[in-house]
């Protein structure tokens, strides 16, 4: 991975709530045009480590640097206008929107402008077609017009990776954006991922291990907050400690 | 809002410039009121409605507006409109501000506490002090006005000027939640953790909202003020915060219209079970009444009042869809 490509890191982070060590000096690095997956058990630390990368948790030690300038101070929404987009577990999308609103909503926080705060939402060309472009490479644009609630789980998620590709972000963290899809909806975001790798840095939390395999270009392993391994997928798959630690063998 | 609800908030309003025209002297009055307190409940359904705050103290801004009319007023003449308004709304908002900046630090049923906190301290400013009149309150001497253009005391003009100000915070809250703004406080009401994970900072759109919404109430409280020439500290109690809150969910949270109709049903409703002509001697006990009212359309009208005709359409479906299921021919029962 070239010292070039890396848009971002995390540096000896840690994050202990009492006497529980959530993270324990985990680093990890991603780069321009690459998937980084962290794959681990329920409890492994995984969500911790993009809350802390996103912002929106402070580790208890460590720092986070992006394009080699420490954030670690910043807020999350400061983060996120500097390019770190990310999608959650959940839906978070805003159902009674239609899905061109909710991506015309996330684009608007790019271009928040204290002296057009009256103007109509819909009129403002700028957010439109930021909202439109995530739809097209997203591949919902047919359905731009749809109430966002109304749309099958699998287009859900796929209008979460809009939602934070109309921010244009050059990070994308994505946790479990394959979360309860069936097969034929599992194909259509791993091809949109494939896609967006050579545009973003992508950080990519998974449960499935044959999805995770065929995207990631690296995979950290987390247990109980602490990386076991840090490598290729192969060598990841022959790695001992990681068969004993997370695929159950003896 | 579709054009159907437009044109039922179109035909209400058009309803009340024609009532004040032809309605007896109680009814202007009481339409009076009514308009007044569906300013107070439009201010709230800003925060409530629009952004997912819970404040249990607009009663404060609302009351603030009430006694800056009456304070501010010189008592050997009347105060210019233009000048007298714009300061009332300027003082409730200056308070929301204060008020904001640090409520809106906290969450949920803290939050909800503190907003109360700060109305009762400022109920209890006028309440035992000699600022506000303690509990008998204070008389405005001379009604505001505009030169000959516009005088608050007459109950007509009164009326119209009401209107006028209702129309005007509707108008101005249906545009703001068309604006970049109101999107942005659409979607922190919704859930905003995506909406800072997206790049906002939530935090000054909800004191944006906090104040508009306390300045807002200022009118009211003016429009209150100007209407009864009176201003006591039990309008800035806590039971006015619920009344206001009240209002609006029987109305319909998230319409500008709820905020209307429930001002409208809460008042008339409120007449009605005070009414000794319907109830006798029980009409003593209204609050009963009321309150039982009030929970059973709570309770029946989960949507609000507002949401009656999506409940009945609901309902025809529902019934269209069991008969065409238990139809001869038409199901799997009667196919052979």
């Amino acid at each position: 991975m070239a010292q070039a490509d890396i848009l971002l890191s995390g540096q000896g982070i840690s994050r202990r709530w009492g006497g529980l060590s959530a993270l324990d000096d985990v680093s990890i690095d991603v780069a321009r045009g690459s998937v980084h997956a962290v794959i681990g058990t329920n409890g492994a630390g995984k969500s911790t480590l993009v809350n802390i990368l996103s912002g929106e948790l402070a580790p208890s030690s460590g720092r986070v640097l992006l394009r080699g300038q420490d954030v670690s101070h910043w807020s999350q929404p400061r983060r996120a206008r500097a390019g770190v987009g990310r999608s959650y577990q959940r839906n978070t999308i805003y159902p009674s929107f239609s899905v061109q609103e909710n991506c015309r909503l996330a684009a608007q926080a790019m271009h928040q402008q204290a002296w057009a705060w009256w103007r109509a939402a819909v009129r403002c060309p700028v957010t439109t077609q930021a909202a439109d472009a995530a739809l097209e490479k997203s591949g919902l644009q047919a359905l731009a017009q749809r109430q966002a609630g109304l749309l099958s789980h699998g287009q859900k998620r796929q209008l979460e990776i809009a939602m934070c590709l109309a921010t244009t972000p050059d990070v994308l963290l994505l946790d479990e954006p394959l979360a309860g899809m069936g097969a034929e909806e599992t194909e259509r975001m791993l091809a949109l991922l494939q896609a967006l790798k050579a545009e973003h840095a992508m950080l990519l939390i998974e449960h499935d291990m044959d999805a995770v395999f065929r995207v990631a270009d690296v995979i950290t392993v987390l247990v109980n907050g602490q990386v076991i391994a840090c490598d290729k997928p192969q060598e990841v798959r022959n790695n001992a400690q990681v068969r004993v630690a997370y695929l159950g063998e003896h | 809002m579709r054009a159907s609800k437009w044109i039922f908030v179109l035909a209400c309003f058009a309803a009340l410039a024609v009532f004040g025209q032809v309605g007896s002297r109680f009814g202007v009055d009481l339409a009076t009121k009514i308009m007044v307190l569906a300013v107070f409940a439009l201010s709230l359904e800003l925060l409530v409605g629009m952004t997912g705050l819970v404040c249990f103290g607009q009663a404060a801004f609302f009351g603030i507006g009430a006694y800056a009319t009456v304070l501010l007023a010189p008592p050997d003449g009347p105060a210019s409109i233009l000048v007298l308004l714009p300061l009332c709304m300027l003082l409730a908002g200056a308070y929301a501000l204060v008020v904001g900046a640090l409520s809106l630090r906290t969450q949920g049923v803290y939050f909800i506490m503190v907003t109360l906190a700060f109305a009762q301290m400022a109920y209890y400013v006028v309440h035992d002090t000699p600022l506000g009149g303690g509990t008998d309150g204070i008389y405005l001497m001379v009604k505001p006005s505009l030169g000959r253009w516009l005088d608050l005391d007459n109950a007509q003009t009164l009326y119209r000027f009401t209107l006028a100000c209702l129309i005007g915070c509707f108008g101005f809250l249906a545009l703001l939640g068309r604006s970049k703004f109101g999107r942005a406080l659409a979607g922190i009401r919704v859930n905003e953790q995506r909406m800072r994970a997206t790049g906002f900072s939530t935090y000054p759109y909800k004191l944006a909202a906090f104040v508009i919404s306390g300045a807002l109430a200022g009118l009211a409280g003016f429009l209150f003020a100007v209407k009864d020439g009176f201003v006591n500290p039990e309008m800035m109690s806590w039971h006015m915060s619920g009344e206001v809150l009240i209002m609006i969910i029987l109305g319909g949270l998230g319409h500008l219209r709820g905020a209307l109709i429930g001002a409208f049903a809460f008042v008339l409703l409120q007449e009605f079970f005070k009414s000794e002509a319907v109830f006798g001697e029980f009409a003593k006990h209204w609050h009963l009444g009321l309150g039982l009212a009030i929970i059973a359309s709570v309770a029946v009208l989960p949507r609000g009042l507002v949401g009656i005709p999506g409940q009945i359409a609901e309902r025809l479906r529902g019934a269209r869809a069991g008969s065409l299921r238990t139809a001869p021919g038409r199901g799997g029962h009667g196919a052979g």
